[in-house]
């Protein structure tokens, strides 16, 4: 299924706030959406939230044959999955450009950077190393996968153990975790991208673009740094034309984000090591009674509640009194309702969004009101505004000519009421 | 990797070359009579073919088309016996599919595509001996054979891969420096401006030294357009000849 194109009026809304540095979500050009770093009960499970875009990473390894080429390494496996339950734009089984586009960021950024000791991974030299597979979930897309996808993906390699081997002449024992200690992977550093989006031909940039700013936009420059401000990876896209001070402008805005993000990681890594230290619940147990689960769960906002009555009584007591409008309800023919007063509506109102027992008992019902469609019953109907409060239709609030002898009028002090600027029509009660 | 020196202490290269240095760069434009504009390009020894077909209706599937512009439709592809290891598959494995998405999006920056709404412009290439630089061959051959379509482009686009050693940027790498332990840069530029249509690197790098590199680069390509001017200026001149005006 292709995604829902964007409506003229929305692309011309979202670019007019962007020309005018606003943003959807009210945040400043250069910020950043929250990020929040959770684990799963394995090691190597890693979950982000970035505001509403969320991708769980899970790195597993397992012993295989090297390459030809490099005997005494590791192999480094990255797979970005675009499910399509994250979007209805990605499809099933094919290899979207979306798709071969993220997956090689990623390759690029962590492979050719070496933030992986990938000759440690060796275990026996031409015969057995460790191959680690990252692969990268992403659950709900609400814009900037890369970015989400690069913290999830380095968190979980720095989070993951593998389990310890031992060699015996020509045997190789791979340890449980009960027999041995698992051994953390040897990172480096840190590679994390950092998105900026450029709307009007590289007039406005944006970091961390959400999904509608990521439609809008003309093109997409991804930086990836680590903390030591060595710049793993670049790549632009998107037919968009760049300035050298645009590119060095986005570079310095990188870096200050990154050693932001590498802060977060490295918290959130320590955080889950004490919480598992202690033996309490962590990973997915501890996230169950917090719903973290749920996709997209309702974060409370924190909202100055100290002095809410004060300040409601100050208010009160300022405010003027609002002048008292009687509206008259206008009736130009029996069964025109109008609302509002300044013009003129004729739209006529008939049964139609009745509840379905009632209708054919209406049916007769609503021949006679036609007939009585008189300009005698006019005067009549403009001094009795009647409300019925146990009808089956509180909701629907209709002026009609009422027929004489039919029904009796309930009148009398809810009549006058203020703001019954449209009258109930009376209805026979079954 | 040890003992490759990639450039010594007397500012040499392994082929010989000083470091800002480009290789030779030889074209030929309008090598094929089917097409609607062709192109030869070899720099040292990477080899590519472009040919272009295009501006036309649009073939396949109706629902690509956009109605303000043109769909340029790029295609990469290696020959077998392009690399020192014969190659499997020419062309649909992911490194390929992604240099295809990097050409479209090129030539999507430099082609006046709203000239031509509602069609299409195929680019394809064919890497006929790799060493080294393959993105920017490409480039400089599709723009030739862009050129020789007729079809309008905002300016030349030229590319260069640039690499950083011993705090020195070196200028169009081929296949061992590559290879080897460089961080390089790759970048498509429109001269004129000084705009860059695409921008890619890998590898480390510390922030300090982008601008230099990104200034190397740009440099180099600028080179790059000359020769790319003088091979279309000789064409044309030819073909003008030919025609007896």
């Amino acid at each position: 299924m292709k995604d829902t194109p964007l409506s003229n009026c929305e692309r011309d809304f979202l670019l007019k706030a962007i020309e005018e540095k606003k943003r959807l979500d009210g945040r400043q050009t250069y910020d950043y959406r929250k990020i929040k770093i959770t684990f799963g009960t394995d090691y190597g499970c890693c979950f982000v939230d970035l505001g509403k875009t969320r991708v769980m990473a899970q790195v597993s390894c397992e012993l295989v044959a090297p390459k030809e080429n490099r005997p005494n390494e590791g192999v480094m496996f990255f797979n970005i999955e675009l499910s399509p339950m994250a979007s209805p734009a990605f499809e099933q089984g094919r290899q979207s450009e979306l798709s071969v586009k993220l997956n090689r960021q990623l390759e690029r950024c962590f492979r050719n950077s070496k933030c992986i000791d990938t000759e440690s991974l060796c275990v026996v030299s031409g015969e057995k190393v460790w191959q680690i597979r990252v692969d990268v979930h992403m659950l709900n897309h609400d814009g900037n996968l890369m970015d989400a996808a690069s913290v999830a993906a380095i968190t979980a390699l720095c989070h993951f153990r593998r389990p310890d081997v031992g060699i015996q002449g020509d045997e190789v024992t791979v340890y449980s975790p009960e027999e041995r200690d698992p051994i953390p992977l040897s990172v480096y550093h840190m590679p994390i991208s950092v998105s900026f989006s450029f709307f009007q031909q590289g007039t406005y940039l944006l970091v961390d673009p959400c999904e509608r700013e990521e439609r809008v936009m003309d093109g997409l420059l991804m930086i990836a740094m680590n903390k030591h401000r060595e710049i793993c990876s670049i790549q632009s896209s998107g037919g968009i034309m760049l300035l050298k001070e645009q590119v060095m402008r986005c570079s310095k805005i990188a870096s200050v984000k990154v050693s932001e993000i590498t802060a977060l990681i490295s918290k959130a890594l320590e955080n889950d090591k004490k919480a598992r230290k202690e033996g309490g619940k962590f990973g997915f147990a501890e996230s169950m009674p917090q719903e973290r689960i749920t996709a997209l769960k309702k974060d409370e906002t924190s909202v100055e509640m100290s002095d809410v009555s004060e300040k409601a009584d100050e208010i009160i007591q300022k405010a003027e009194v609002p002048h008292q409008t009687v509206p008259s309800p206008v009736v130009p023919v029996a069964g025109v309702g109008q609302i509002g007063e300044d013009l003129q509506h004729t739209w006529g109102l008939d049964d139609e969004d009745d509840d379905e027992e009632e209708e054919h008992k209406e049916d007769s019902d609503e021949e006679q009101d036609e007939k009585n469609m008189d300009v005698e019953h006019e005067k009549e109907i403009r001094g009795c505004v009647v409300e019925i409060s146990d009808s089956e239709e509180e909701e629907v609030i209709i002026l009609q000519a009422e027929k004489p002898g039919k029904t009796p009028i309930k009148t009398g002090s809810d009549s006058h009421q203020k703001g019954a600027a449209a009258a109930s029509r009376k209805r026979p009660n079954k | 990797m040890a003992g490759l020196e990639l450039l010594s202490d007397q500012g040499y290269r392994l082929d010989g070359r000083k470091a800002s240095e480009l290789r030779k760069v030889q074209a030929r434009m309008g090598v094929f009579a089917q097409a609607d504009g062709s192109a030869y390009l070899e720099q040292g020894n990477t080899k590519a073919l472009a040919v272009v077909y295009g501006p036309h209706e649009i073939r396949g599937s109706r629902s690509r088309a956009l109605h303000d512009r043109a769909v340029i439709n790029c295609q990469y592809s290696m020959a077998t016996f392009s690399t020192a290891e014969r190659k499997r598959r020419p062309h649909g494995d992911r490194k390929s599919t992604e240099m295809s998405l990097h050409l479209k999006q090129t030539f999507e920056a430099a082609v006046m595509t709203q000239l031509f709404p509602r069609s299409q412009i195929d680019i394809y290439v064919k890497i006929l001996q790799s060493d080294g630089g393959n993105y920017s061959v490409c480039v400089n051959a599709a723009t030739l054979a862009v050129i020789d379509a007729g079809i309008p482009m905002r300016d030349y686009v030229c590319a260069c891969t640039v690499g950083f050693v011993d705090e020195t940027p070196l200028a169009d790498l081929c296949y061992a420096e590559e290879s080897g332990r460089v961080s390089s840069l790759a970048l498509a530029l429109l001269p004129r401006g000084g705009q860059i249509a695409l921008l890619q690197m890998d590898a480390r790098l510390h922030q300090d030294h982008l601008e230099t590199l990104i200034e190397a680069a740009m440099t180099a390509c600028k080179g790059v357009s000359k020769v790319l001017d003088e091979v279309v200026r000789q064409h044309l001149q030819e073909a003008s000849v030919l025609t007896g005006e």
